[in-house]
């Protein structure tokens, strides 16, 4: 049973690209079912409001499939995303008097929650491996942190954006560029140059070598911790990014901002079909994740019979099952 | 149901014309095998010869494609997962089966818990616990919990958790891979016993001499086809080893050709002291084959991972050609040309879920990047190269490492190491639990590195390997160097004495 080079195709072949292939044809499955709901459905206005709409989530989720083919995991981005808005709400209104509410102040305020984002990032992932504590505990203290951080900030209402600032700054998120909508330009730049981060770069190799295992990653001389800390960072910087597009879009922030989205965007990951327990990660997948994500929602809004209510639901059960598919592909091959 | 037991009995499980294919690739080819009550029946074959196979369908763990299994005479379809335990059939694997977190009695009862008004009965099964060890000759406490034990006290743990069952046929894969010669000695002392109540034993080996010792009959298998079932009278190692590769095995050892006498200092080490270790120091020179013999936890590994930066050193020093070092991270060694070849393969040595090209590069991945992409054409010829130089036979590109059998894992780790092209090479262990056709080809790629000026570090716990490669042999016992040898010293005796602290001190 021992053949030197490319001997008999193994017959696994057409299987993996079947399990490669799953999110794509739940998509498609997605888009007829829509399609026979509402004869707009795949009209380029409503797929792209889709794809916007999906931006926030989307940049997380790319942050997201990092942390966990690493082998970690955060539940913060959510609060962490709340927070930073309410940051750079605050930031940017205290600027308006002196700077005026051009891009002067904007800018400053994008910077700063980049920085926030990226600080956090780097406080999770130095929790995790300077001090040596488990993500899941880590993420869930400072998910609980910035929460409550937002909620203190906002004094228990709402953080409004400056209403010049929010004129100036508006066309991030409503803008267009060669009629594409600006989200939809920045989700899938960085999805793209994500992509080829994952596949080729030292970084993106370590990762997967770190989640698939770490002591095999420690003897082959990887700065293991490091690189999680990278992850952690990245993962930060992503959330401070999803913030940057929430604020012209919503112009406030308050204690209910960004609830659950860490739910939406560890299930965007694990439908694209990254390993939860690391390894492996697909960042085309994750985008994939996302827009399925959406559709639901918008499915859920345009018929009848089901609670749009029971939106989130769905996403928990959607999580379970994808696992669920994960390890029964794993326990057959 | 019969009572006899020994040559003339009826077997009490038998294989027969058994087949097994996965997916459509063949691995067993109607194979007939039988095990009666109170005899040991060794399998041995290159790997991939479809050893591990054939006792997971012996086990249940596997059913066959075609073929029938008899058990006490009739036949049967045993169930899948272990549950062949209630029948009286046992494997232990060769990765153990035992959780960490568990205590002795623990594990020993899983499954099985004895109960008092349903909740669990500690002092029964503590007790139980005790007398099972104590009729076994295991000095082991019950209370211990499973990650405080020795490798040779878990299996002796899975041996008493087997019995415990009421094992009837006891089937174990390589059950001295990990062990010491003492461990040994004491596993064969438990496998006596048990044939003597009639319990028939089904063992995996690479190691002939023990197959000699201890086997009634022997098994040979290769390329999943029966070579032959023989009483073990009728074999010498020789034979067995030349109906294993189907070709006949001169030198197993490659010829020594001792390093010049003034060949320089490459790795020097002194009074290292760390976790486990006290006042180790040696001097490596260029082109020599160092061996590193000792019982299994005598600090062998330990010194391997002091020196390159992978444990804490509490103090010593190092010098890499004269110049004083200290490796913070293995990152380091490596780039001074020192490399550490990891025992512990699938754990530490490869990514088991990935191919053969990222594992390949993993260290030197560096190497292979244009800009600040990698190159993954480089790299599959960095693989091309290593395929060939290391005889790395993987079904086709795409498998994962951990489908691979042992002996190509182990040269894949080899390829690995050497991709950082190291000037010393520490290599741990590098054919445990491998068959011999692969073994021979490591020795003579290790000869041949220290042909070419390269400096090894071999730690091994096969003697006759040590002590047929080494110029010269450090003896370790209780963390420390105990004995240096060289030359008509290096013998089997010398070398025991050492290690069992009969004769020796520590080296000034």
């Amino acid at each position: 049973m021992t053949t030197t080079t490319q001997a008999a195709q193994a017959p696994r072949g057409p299987r993996v690209r079947f399990s490669a292939l799953g999110p794509l044809v739940a998509l498609l499955l997605l888009m007829i079912l829509g399609t026979l709901l509402n004869g707009n459905f795949l009209s380029i206005g409503n797929i792209a409001n889709i794809v916007a709409r999906s931006s926030f989530i989307g940049l997380i989720a790319i942050g997201a499939t990092f942390v966990i083919t690493s082998g970690g995991l955060d539940l913060s981005v959510g609060s962490m995303a709340a927070f930073i808005a309410g940051m750079m709400i605050i930031i940017i209104n205290s600027l308006v008097p002196s700077l005026g509410g051009g891009w002067g102040a904007v800018g400053i305020g994008i910077l700063a929650g980049l920085a926030i984002g990226s600080l956090g990032g780097a406080g999770n992932g130095l929790l995790v491996t300077v001090g040596r504590i488990e993500p899941f505990i880590v993420t869930l203290g400072t998910l609980g942190i910035f929460r409550a951080l937002i909620t203190f900030l906002a004094n228990g209402g709402t953080l409004n954006l400056n209403i010049t600032a929010s004129d100036t700054y508006s066309p991030l998120y409503s803008g267009k560029i060669f009629d594409i909508p600006v989200p939809i330009i920045i989700f899938a730049v960085v999805a793209i140059v994500a992509e080829i981060v994952m596949r080729r770069t030292t970084f993106g190799r370590h990762i997967a070598a770190i989640g698939s295992n770490e002591q095999v990653a420690r003897y082959s001389a990887i700065k293991v911790d490091r690189v999680r800390l990278m992850t952690y960072v990245l993962q930060g910087v992503l959330v401070g990014a999803a913030a940057v597009l929430y604020v012209p879009k919503f112009g406030s922030a308050n204690s209910s901002t960004a609830v659950l989205w860490e739910l939406q965007a560890i299930a965007a990951v694990i439908i694209g079909g990254t390993t939860l327990r690391g390894g492996f990660g697909r960042i085309w997948g994750t985008v994939v994740g996302v827009i399925i994500l959406e559709l639901i929602g918008n499915i859920l809004n345009l018929q009848s019979f089901i609670s749009p209510y029971l939106n989130q639901a769905f996403q928990g059960a959607i999580i379970i099952i994808a696992v669920l598919l994960q390890r029964s592909r794993r326990t057959t091959s | 149901m019969s009572e006899t037991t020994g040559a003339g009995a009826p077997p009490i499980l038998a294989a027969n014309r058994i087949s097994k294919s996965f997916g459509e690739i063949p691995v067993l080819f109607s194979i007939d095998f039988d095990i009666r009550p109170g005899e040991v029946h060794a399998i041995i074959g290159e790997n991939g010869a479809g050893k591990s196979t054939l006792i997971k369908i012996l086990s249940g763990f596997e059913q066959p494609t075609s073929g029938t299994i008899t058990y006490d005479g009739k036949p049967v379809t045993l169930p899948p997962n272990g549950q062949a335990e209630g029948m009286g059939i046992v494997l232990i694997h060769q990765e153990f089966n035992l959780a960490d977190h568990l205590t002795v009695t623990a594990s020993i009862f899983l499954g099985r818990e004895l109960k008092k008004f349903g909740l669990l009965d500690q002092r029964a099964m503590s007790e139980k616990a005790r007398t099972l060890l104590e009729m076994l000759h295991v000095n082991v406490d019950p209370d211990a919990r499973i990650d405080s034990l020795t490798v040779a006290d878990k299996q002796m743990v899975e041996i008493a958790k087997a019995i415990s069952r009421d094992a009837r046929v006891l089937i174990m894969d390589e059950p001295t891979a990990v062990l010491s010669v003492a461990e040994t000695e004491t596993l064969f002392e438990q496998i006596k016993r048990l044939t003597a109540r009639g319990v028939a034993i089904v063992f995996i080996s690479h190691k002939l001499d023990e197959v000699m010792h201890l086997a009634d009959r022997v098994t040979v298998l290769r390329d999943g086809q029966l070579i032959a079932t023989v009483d073990t009278g009728a074999l010498t190692p020789d034979s067995a080893a030349q109906m294993m590769v189907g070709r006949e095995l001169h030198n197993l050892y490659p010829p020594k050709h001792e390093p010049d006498v003034d060949a320089p200092v490459v790795l020097s080490v002194k009074h290292l002291d760390a976790r486990g270790i006290h006042d180790v120091s040696f001097d490596l020179r260029k082109g020599e084959i160092l061996g590193f013999a000792g019982l299994v936890g005598s600090g062998r590994t330990a010194v391997a991972e002091a020196i390159v930066g992978l444990s804490h050193r509490h103090g010593g020093a190092i010098e890499v050609g004269g110049r004083a070092t200290a490796f913070p991270s293995v990152a380091h060694s490596l780039s001074e040309g020192v490399a550490y070849m990891t025992k512990d393969r699938k754990g530490k040595g490869l990514l088991v879920n990935m191919g053969l090209r990222p594992n390949l590069t993993l260290l030197t991945l560096k190497r292979h990047l244009r800009g600040i992409f990698i190159d993954t054409a480089s790299e599959t010829r960095a693989l091309d190269r290593a395929v060939r130089r290391f005889d790395i036979r993987a079904r086709d590109a795409s498998v994962r490492v951990g489908q691979l059998s042992g002996g190509n894992q182990q040269k894949l780790m080899l390829g690995k190491t050497m991709e950082s092209e190291p000037s010393v090479i520490i290599m741990d262990e590098p054919t445990r639990g491998i068959d011999v056709g692969t073994k021979q080809q490591i020795y003579h790629i290790v000869a041949a590195l220290a042909a070419e000026g390269k400096s090894i570090i071999l730690i091994s716990s096969e003697l006759q390997e040590v002590i047929g490669l080494s110029h010269r042999v450090m003896v370790m016992r209780h963390g420390r160097i105990v004995g240096e040898l060289v030359g008509d010293q290096i013998t089997e005796e010398h070398i025991v004495r050492r290690q069992m602290g009969i004769e020796g001190k520590a080296a000034a």
